[in-house]
């Protein structure tokens, strides 16, 4: 019999029971329903995977592309990630702590958002398996990212959203002309149709049954952040969480490292950040509880708009076991947030980000992240998808006729008021 | 009462790889005994140790999932639908 080659995967397994599966598109555990989670070899991966191959590779997230699960060299995305890590000192001192970086994702290749991780790794693996249909239930970027991704492969594709997302975020997908399904609901309705469409079509649904695949794509944004910290793992990471995914995969990209000994061993804290609008986790989290009650959205963060988390459990035992916090903030703080990073850092995020710069704030303010640590910010999305959530609360463009005159009078006044 | 239920894929092979199936009951509680009688061992799949609806199970009636309604006690009238759902990842 010859084997099939899996690279460094060895199997789909449970992540309540341990049960195995075999590595086709699969992601529920038929006895409990459990998350099914890629399973490496990483005795392997650790005799390939060293600091040198690593810096030697492209600079992309598939650099790490041993902890990636395709059988075989990628071939959707193979510019994604490797974005800029900067150090924000003017937001630190705004936000009142040492040292501060973000890990900007708001420029990810090519869709602006992080989404490109899970999406190139999700496809990769689709045309592995054979399939030319892809799909996704989202909340808007993850649509953008297949559409784009899809488009680029030469794959068809469906994304369903909820019927009221953002302007940009639908045009963000329409133009790669997709099949783009608007479903007059919330996400978690989105969520029920889908997985019921799953199991009726043959297609690659990328947070269904790709969903084993398509969330270890989030572990590269952590692994990028350890080696552009010079290999170390940041004391402090603050993520945005909508199924909680993402935190869980930073986390586990972390451990990974550690487990490989491409970073040394060190304690670190993995911080979670809602919208109160929609703030199942960090509720439970402040509570101390180690599950949560499903809500019903109502925030401008919708990126983050899920109110039944899927990840939610996991993410709550990651911030239980690192020493970290959650928080929430109400939709003038997340404006406030996108304001401040953009006048101390001039990144200009999306809403998501304007929660995570909000919950950073008051991390620090109440000395869940103290003073004299260091932190990194993860920034998920680009702000001119989300140009409906700032408009009107930005102030406004001051309007002259072409006289040098008026330019001047116009000078004189603000120079009388800002004295 | 007759209800109908929608069946997950991961759990087809206990129905003979029925999808749908009616089922008499007049709370969500009794949908899962009569699916047990009908489909030995499929309970479990469903129920922890404590006789709670699994954590990663999540139940629709009617498009509502129950733990928005009454959970296990949500009350079902002739002709409603339920749909049993693995939760899903973030979009
Ligand atoms: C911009 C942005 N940030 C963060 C997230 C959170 O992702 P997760 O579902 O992995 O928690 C999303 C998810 O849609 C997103 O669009
Ligand atoms: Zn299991």
């Amino acid at each position: 019999m010859t084997k099939i080659d899996n690279g460094y995967m060895q199997a789909l397994k449970c992540r309540e029971c341990g049960r195995e599966y075999p590595l086709t598109a699969n992601h529920v555990c038929e006895f409990d329903f459990g998350p099914l989670e890629v399973a490496y070899d990483y005795e392997r991966i650790g005799r390939n995977l060293t600091r040198e191959t690593a810096a030697s590779r492209p600079q992309s997230m598939w650099r790490y592309r041993e902890l990636l699960p395709v059988a075989k060299d990628p071939t959707v995305g193979l510019e994604v990630g490797y974005t800029p890590l900067v150090r924000a000192d003017r937001l630190a001192k705004c936000l009142g702590i040492r040292e501060l970086w973000i890990k900007n994702d708001a420029v990810n290749y090519p869709t602006l958002s992080f989404k490109d991780r899970v999406v190139s790794v999700a496809l990769s693996r689709s045309k592995e398996l054979g399939y030319e249909t892809v799909a996704c239930a989202s909340t808007g970027n993850l649509a953008n990212s297949v559409a784009a991704n899809a488009a680029a492969a030469g794959l068809r594709a469906f994304v369903f959203i909820p019927a009221d997302l953002e302007q940009g975020k639908v045009v963000n997908s329409l133009v790669y002309n997709p099949e783009v399904i608007s479903i007059k609901g919330h996400y978690d309705e989105v969520n029920r149709l889908c997985a019921e469409i799953a199991g009726k079509y043959a297609w690659a649904f990328v947070n269904v049954n790709m969903r084993p695949y398509y969330a270890e794509g989030s572990k590269s944004m952590g692994f990028e952040i350890m080696e552009q910290l010079d290999w170390t793992v940041p004391r402090h990471t603050v993520v945005p969480m909508a199924s909680g995914s993402l935190l869980t995969k930073i986390h586990k990209g972390y451990q990974e490292f550690i487990r490989l000994g491409l970073v040394e061993s060190s304690p670190y804290c993995v911080h979670g950040a809602q919208a109160t609008g929609c703030s199942p986790i960090a509720v439970a989290q402040k509570a101390g509880l180690d599950f949560f009650k499903p809500v019903k959205p109502d925030t401008i963060a919708k990126s983050l708009a899920i109110g039944t988390p899927a990840d939610g459990f996991y993410a709550l035992k990651v911030m239980k076991e690192t020493g970290g916090s959650a928080d929430d903030v109400s939709d003038d703080e997340i404006r406030e947030g996108i304001r401040l990073l953009a006048e101390c850092e001039g990144i200009f995020a999306e809403t998501a980000g304007g929660v995570t710069v909000g919950v950073a704030k008051k991390l620090i303010a109440n000395g869940s992240i103290p003073k004299d640590d260091s932190a990194v910010l993860c920034i998920t999305g680009n702000g001119l998808k989300t140009l409906d959530a700032v408009a009107g609360h930005v102030g406004k463009a001051k309007e002259i006729r072409p006289s040098l005159r008026e330019f001047e009078a116009l000078l004189n006044n603000e120079e009388k008021i800002n004295r | 009462m007759s209800i109908k239920v929608r069946i997950p894929t991961p759990l087809r092979k206990l129905t003979n790889n029925e999808d749908l199936v009616e089922i008499e009951a007049s709370n969500v509680g009794e949908v899962m005994q009569e699916l047990q009688a009908r489909y030995p061992g499929i309970q479990e799949r469903l129920l922890d140790e404590s006789g709670e609806v699994r954590r990663f199970v999540n139940v629709y009636v009617n498009e509502e999932d129950i733990r928005f309604l009454q959970n296990k006690e949500t009350v079902l009238k002739d002709g409603d639908e339920m749909s049993i759902i693995p939760a899903i990842a973030g979009g």
